[in-house]
């Protein structure tokens, strides 16, 4: 075999690489282990499901990541042009079939693994006696609405919108279910409580997101759409818009307060004695 | 088209400067027009993530063109829809396809020319004039368009009711992009005409190079997702114009207009536009994964690592793809149950762009790395199609999108696999076919020093952007303290904005050293990399029907390397047994 001389300059590159993908996997593993910036606490038993579903996740996907780029940089290391000749290797069924099986299997495992989370947020029924809150999105803030005592959500007419008179979701005036209702531009919602939100547009699509509900759903003009969970932490959490709805989309903000149960039920007392006003 | 629908060519060039250069029938210099098109696209898409980048962290700074001499909420969602779109569109899709496909399908299969030289010229005045139309809505009254590149409806469905940029600046937005269809669906039927039909004799499907594997199927995919895309762009059009209701429900209040549409479905809009948009990144990924497979084996002067499972996976994911396109839209009220279907689908299609980076990294084992500028783009490639990928991953279990959709985790995601990971392709097919374009080599020194300051410069702006997802940051938002949980992340986006000046201003290494080099480059030789397939066959420059009436024969695979009893360590494919020098 004829041996040639090595391209010039083979070395450098080599090892620029290794230490340019180690300091890439040694930073990457720093940062997903030191959580600077990192993910809220959750405070729904579901959203606890969901993180143990992300820490498996970057589990699996951390080792995959890591031996990928080691071997990368190793390989490249390794086989930098010595002036000889390559090995000739058309490929090996073996390995083919190999890889092939292990990725399909954790690939579509961790799908499996997942759909569990998934289920409870959309297909399980919200818990008996849940507290149903009707959330409203509109170009660039959001509307809370209540049944009130009469535990009974008035009738809205789309023609009677009109923010500026205090009528923003339309309620219907002759209708005495929508007399007791309560529209607030916040979310209130008492703690280990079942909350079933519904989901509605009046314009363009919006998006709900608390991120530490660990839940985002769209808000869709024409459909609505049902979102339970039950909050286990009392405290006061930022829900933002996360669709693009237009110009004001990135102030499209609210507050949900997460309240004991009695506070709950001072705060709806409140609301009802500025209603009968 | 009659039955004899093959290139009508003269073997001599037409003389005149227009016909020649301007209104072109020439694979070569339509493929070099689209080149040219998608690079003043990429540039002025990158000085708009600048502006983007300066906005974000210098909300006050004084930026030369815009109205009120800042940059206002509403220009900042012009500027990112200008961006996606032109990013997606104009240099994505058309570069790695139509611009080096072009230039090199013919050549690499044997051909004269492509097989419909008319339809060529014109799919190519199509997408310029599509470019011109978008580019022109900048300019009319409102400005552009502000609904980002997936224009979901009914916000882009409305008028400009619904905020500034979507009256005239949407239309125009529209028809830009059914124009653009029209130009993708003539090139793409000319690219599956070519490749079934010229192929030289002896050139069997299983001994094309990758890049025309990668090329065909990236047409055939072309051909089914941009005929869906158009019929969605005619929909909105008419929406807007024609009242109708496509995408419009009834009763919507916008701005305290009540409108008089009704029946409509929003989620239809991104039905259609998803079922072209999955498909569409693998338009943009699958050329790149054919160029760097055959910049890869080149420079390790190794066969391709498992040819045929490459040539499978390329099918499978092509395949694949139509079946994915709702993992864009699990929280977007679709029937939570087909999330499910979706979910494991896309899981699946993970499984051959595995395979794909295994037998890119079996294609190292054994090899002699001549670290070309050229190779370092394709093992770049390779890093952030890894880094990429398995962010992926999370994004394919809904349970897991609940929290990161929509934030800057999916912007960290898919610019890395679909934005850098295919611009990393362009680059290697730049610094590796420029010597037969061109006759002249790019500087290996400055493509070097340009590699280096983008691999490290694009892991830098997009890494950060997997932590602010983490933390909850969403996209699209004009301002990074609109939110109390978004200050923390000042120093974030900080970080990622200096980075993006440093990677941008590399690039001014790579124009330079293109435009310089055509004129003043090392003069090249017709097979300088010691390379197999047929374009290092021609000679250089090449002739205008590329092989000068001789047309090659095919006698073995595309990459042939260091096969032992051979005197060389390549093998070319036109060379008959006889004539291969033994060791």
């Amino acid at each position: 075999m004829s041996s040639r001389k090595a391209s010039a300059g083979s070395a450098a590159p080599a090892v620029l690489f290794a230490i340019v993908l180690l300091i890439l996997v040694a930073s990457t593993l720093f940062l997903h282990l030191d959580h600077i910036w990192w993910f809220p606490k959750a405070i729904t038993p579901v959203g606890h499901q969901i993180d143990h579903q992300m820490f498996l996740t970057f589990v699996l996907t951390g080792i995959v990541f890591v031996l990928a780029q080691v071997a990368l940089a190793w390989l490249v290391f390794r086989y930098r042009d010595q002036g000889r000749r390559a090995s000739f290797i058309r490929g090996s069924h073996v390995l083919e079939v190999m890889w092939t099986t292990i990725t399909l299997v954790i690939f579509v495992g961790l799908g499996v693994m997942a759909a569990h989370s998934w289920g409870e947020v959309h297909f399980g029924a919200p818990g008996a006696g849940a507290l149903q809150v009707e959330v409203t999105g509109v170009q660039f803030q959001w509307n809370f609405r209540y049944a009130g005592p009469d535990g009974k959500f008035g009738k809205i007419i789309p023609k009677d919108i009109d923010a500026s008179v205090g009528n923003p979701l339309g309620l219907d005036p002759s209708d005495p279910a929508a007399k007791d209702d309560i529209v607030v531009p916040d979310l209130y919602l008492p703690v280990n409580r079942p909350i079933e939100l519904q989901l509605r547009s009046q314009d363009v699509i919006h998006s709900f997101f608390v991120r530490e509900l660990r839940v985002k759903q769209d808000a869709v003009p024409g459909i609505v759409i049902p979102v339970h969970f039950t909050v286990n932490k009392i405290g006061d959490y930022e829900v933002t818009c996360n669709q693009l709805c237009g110009l004001g989309h990135y102030h499209m903000h609210a507050v949900l307060h997460v309240l004991s149960q009695a506070d709950f039920e001072q705060w709806e007392r409140k609301q009802e004695a500025q209603n009968a006003q | 088209m009659s039955a004899h629908a093959g290139p009508v060519h003269h073997a001599e060039a037409p003389k005149g400067f227009i016909r020649h250069y301007i209104f072109s029938l020439d694979h070569k210099i339509i493929g070099t027009q689209y080149i040219l098109l998608g690079l003043s696209a990429v540039t002025i898409g990158v000085i708009l993530s600048l502006i983007m980048r300066i906005h974000l962290v210098w909300p006050n700074a004084h930026l030369w063109g815009f109205a009120s001499g800042i940059v206002s909420p509403e220009d900042y969602l012009r500027v990112v829809t200008m961006h996606g779109t032109l990013m997606v569109f104009f240099v994505l899709t058309t570069v790695p396809q139509s611009g080096f496909g072009n230039y090199f399908l013919p050549i690499q299969i044997g051909a004269p020319d492509m097989a419909f030289p008319t339809i060529n010229m014109l799919s190519f005045w199509t997408t310029l004039l599509a470019m011109l139309v978008l580019l022109s809505s900048a300019f009319v009254p409102g400005g552009a368009s502000i609904s980002g590149w997936t224009s979901y409806a009914p916000l882009s469905a409305v008028g400009q009711v619904a905020g500034p940029g979507l009256g005239l600046g949407q239309t125009l937005w529209v028809i830009s992009i059914a124009l653009f269809c029209g130009g993708s669906l003539m090139s793409a039927i000319n690219f599956l005409g070519t490749t079934i039909d010229l192929r030289t004799k002896g050139l069997s499907l299983m001994r094309m190079p990758l890049t025309v594997w990668g090329w065909f199927i990236t047409a055939c995919l072309a051909l089914l997702a941009f005929g869906v895309l158009l019929a969605a762009c005619i929909l909105l059009l008419l929406d807007r114009l024609a009242q109708t209701s496509f995408f419009i429900p009834s009763n919507l209040d916008v701005s305290g207009v009540l409108l008089h549409h009704a029946g409509g479905s929003p989620l239809l809009w991104q039905h259609l536009f998803w079922f072209f948009g999955h498909p569409e990144v693998y338009i943009a990924i699958l050329p790149g994964m054919g160029i760097i497979s055959h910049v890869l084996s080149t420079f390790s002067r190794k066969p391709v690592f498992g040819y045929k499972a490459m040539v499978y996976s390329l099918s499978a994911i092509g395949f694949l793809s139509f079946a994915v396109w709702g993992h864009h839209m699990f929280i977007s009220g679709m029937n939570p149950y087909s999330a499910l279907a979706f979910s494991i689908l896309t899981l699946v299609i993970g499984v051959p762009s595995a395979i794909k980076t295994f037998n890119w990294l079996g294609t190292l084992w054994g090899a002699q790395i001549h670290f070309t500028a050229s190779m370092l783009f394709a093992i770049g490639f390779v890093s952030l199609f890894v880094t990429g990928g398995l962010s992926g991953i999370f994004l394919a279990q809904p349970a897991l999108d609940l929290y990161l959709h929509d934030t800057y985790y999916v912007i960290g995601h898919f610019h890395l696999i679909m934005g850098v990971a295919a611009i990393f392709a362009m680059f290697a097919a730049s610094y590796y076919w420029f010597p037969k374009m061109f006759g002249r080599h790019m500087n290996e020194t400055l493509g070097k020093v340009h590699f280096w300051c983008t691999f490290i410069g694009v892991y830098c702006i997009f890494m950060p952007m997997h932590y602010l997802g983490y933390a909850g940051d969403p996209r699209r938002y004009a301002s990074i303290e609109s939110v109390n949980y978004l200050i923390p992340l000042h120093s974030v986006h900080y970080f990622i904005t200096i980075s993006a000046f440093f990677t941008a201003a590399a690039q001014l290494l790579f124009y330079w050293n293109f435009f310089w080099s055509m004129g003043h480059g090392k003069r090249a030789v017709d097979n300088p990399w010691h390379a197999t397939t047929l374009e290092w066959a021609v000679s250089t420059p090449v002739p205008h029907d590329n092989f000068a009436g001789h047309y090659p024969t095919v006698y073995r695979g595309p990459y042939e390397y260091s096969v032992p009893g051979a005197a060389d360590d390549f093998v070319p494919q036109h060379l008959a047994p006889e004539q291969v020098a033994k060791a």
